[in-house]
């Protein structure tokens, strides 16, 4: 069976790759994209924990659920939003986004 | 041992793709590939309920969202440098072969993954690591739809129903948001 470690190393490079994206990425939708890499990353972190240290208990599992919903819930609202400011300003590019000053 | 390997090299490698590549279209599939990836990791964890819910919530109707979202509204970071190369006739070769040169990398990526989950999956399925449980046998079938309904709909009941409320409110928001005025 592959060691707890490796799983959080996985996890580890993926929650990086995603956050990499979330700072580099000039196009919105690709920002949401490293959102939702890094989400899935917490979710490997949550099932590893759960199924090498807490198997009677399904804690892991619960909180992997509510995280997937809540992902499910950002990624609807955060799309419409794009669709909102492209209707606007004809982009979606963050760095042209800086109606507030930011 | 090596099933996990082989995803998750896959796993980041697709990653990777999504970041870096330059087409947003390139970046939702190689997501969907990273989504797959981690279902089967979640089916080696022995999560077999979470397994299928990454793949019906994340493949089947968040990646959708996302292309669905970049086919309607373009935006490459591309564009720019697309329009002012398409009104240069002259240049239309260079342009061409730059952006073949350009497109070539994902492709070439996602044989060598396509491969890759081949190899996997194939092995996983002739050795039948895929559906042996491993480890004892009382970890085999806590990770089904019994056993985690039995969770959430006792001991998580409140957080449940909140999330079920946040659901209703992002749809709301969602609908008021994309609404055409």
């Amino acid at each position: 069976m592959v060691p707890l470690t490796w799983y959080l190393v996985l996890a580890a490079a993926l929650f990086a790759i995603g956050m990499f994206g979330v700072l580099a990425r000039k196009n919105a939708v690709a920002v949401l994209m490293g959102v939702e890499l890094m989400l899935n990353a917490v979710n490997i972190n949550l099932l590893a924990f759960w199924r090498y240290t807490a198997l009677g208990e399904l804690v892991g599992h619960a909180f992997a659920v509510f995280v997937i919903t809540v992902a499910a819930a950002e990624a609807a609202v955060g799309v419409a939003l794009f669709i909102a400011v492209y209707r606007q300003r004809d982009t979606v590019n963050v760095e042209e986004l800086d109606a507030m000053k930011g | 041992m090596f099933l996990f390997i082989v995803f998750a090299l896959i796993a980041i490698v697709a990653g990777l793709g999504v970041i870096l590549s330059r087409k947003p279209v390139y970046s939702a599939l190689f997501l969907l590939l990273n989504f797959a990836t981690l279902a089967a990791m979640y089916i080696m964890l022995q999560a077999q309920f979470l397994a299928a819910v990454q793949i019906i919530v994340y493949a089947g109707a968040i990646v959708v969202l996302f292309l669905f979202v970049v086919m309607l509204i373009g935006g490459g970071e591309l564009n720019a440098v697309d329009r002012e190369t398409s009104r240069q006739g002259d240049k239309a070769n260079i342009a061409s072969q730059r952006s073949s040169i350009q497109l070539g990398w994902p492709r070439l990526t996602a044989l060598v993954l396509a491969v890759l989950l081949l190899a996997g999956v194939g092995y996983g399925v002739i050795t039948g690591q895929l559906h042996q449980p491993t480890g004892t046998a009382a970890a085999f079938g806590q990770g089904s739809v019994e056993a985690v309904a039995a969770t959430l709909y006792t001991d998580y009941l409140l957080p449940f129903e909140m999330t079920s409320v946040l659901l209703l409110v992002g749809m709301v928001g969602a609908v008021v948001l994309a609404r055409n005025e």
